[in-house]
């Protein structure tokens, strides 16, 4: 390839300073992609609010916090009990429809009965040293981890901006969801 | 066993169990230096395989080992970065 001999293409051929500025360039944009891939991802969304289906998605952001991931939960319908200051302390076990429940169905309907069950898991938690839900979510958020509500159940559940824990985000939807499932490495439904 | 390692801190989360040991682990280890070795003692017997997975998931820490004592599980682990 001589370059003493201008031919139709000369014009178009970029110098080499211009190559160089292109490099860098590429270079850049090339360590800003991986900057942002470097680090796991995971999204959960949180439907349930028994005090026994609480536990799964707080264990598990609490861990993937630990993990270095970014993590957000979203809350949606009763799993908005969960970020709720006052409800989330009273969260109840259902007596019905779990078959490994020490009482049949027929009794467990009976009135008082999910006070009473709900009692007995609170003692075990409690003797066992584990954890209670408003611990975890306190640890959670201290972690990084990013609680969302629900705009749409909020409204549905007659609830308030201000009846939840300092730091959940609130206004936000499906789409903001379906974004943050899109970008995650780890999606559930819980 | 734990002369053989220059511990900086010791973590006791003796009577907690899952998530806590790996949360205050990673919490305790954040306050180190590159180097340094946290000593966690548990009571928890799923903290040997939780530590462990932890450790080799998370950038930066690495588990320098464990110690299976008759009522206390006791991890190493070291930041590396």
């Amino acid at each position: 390839m001589s370059t003493d001999t201008p031919d139709a293409t000369t014009d178009d051929t970029p110098s080499r300073a211009e190559l160089a500025a292109r490099v860098e360039e590429l270079e850049a944009s090339l360590a800003e992609a991986t900057e942002d891939d470097d680090g796991m991802k995971m999204s959960i969304i949180a439907t349930k609010g028994t005090l026994d289906m609480a536990y799964p998605p707080l264990i598990l952001a609490s861990t993937a916090a630990a993990f270095g991931y970014e993590v957000t939960v979203f809350h949606t319908f009763w799993g908005l009990d969960i970020l709720h200051e006052e409800r989330s302390k009273d969260l109840k076990l259902s007596s019905v429809g779990n078959p490994n429940m020490p009482v049949p169905n027929a009794v467990a309907a009976l009135p008082g009965m999910d006070r009473m069950t709900t009692k007995m898991m609170e003692k075990k938690i409690a003797d066992n040293d584990t954890a209670t839900v408003e611990e975890l979510l306190e640890t959670s958020l201290d972690m990084g981890v990013e609680f969302q509500a629900c705009q749409m159940t909020i409204d549905l559940m007659d609830y308030d901006e201000d009846d939840f824990y300092d730091g959940v985000t609130t206004g936000v939807g499906a789409a903001t969801a379906l974004q943050d499932m899109a970008d995650a490495d780890i999606q559930l439904l819980v | 066993m734990s002369a053989e390692y220059d511990i900086t801190e010791t973590l006791d989360v003796k009577g907690a169990s899952c998530p806590m040991p790996v949360v205050k682990t990673k919490a305790a280890i954040d306050d180190l230096a590159e180097g340094e070795i946290l000593e966690v003692l548990a009571t928890d017997p799923g903290s040997m395989s939780d530590i462990d997975g932890w450790a080799s998931g998370t950038p930066g820490v690495e588990l320098v080992d464990q110690d299976e004592g008759a009522d206390v599980y006791t991890h190493y682990v070291r930041k590396t970065e």
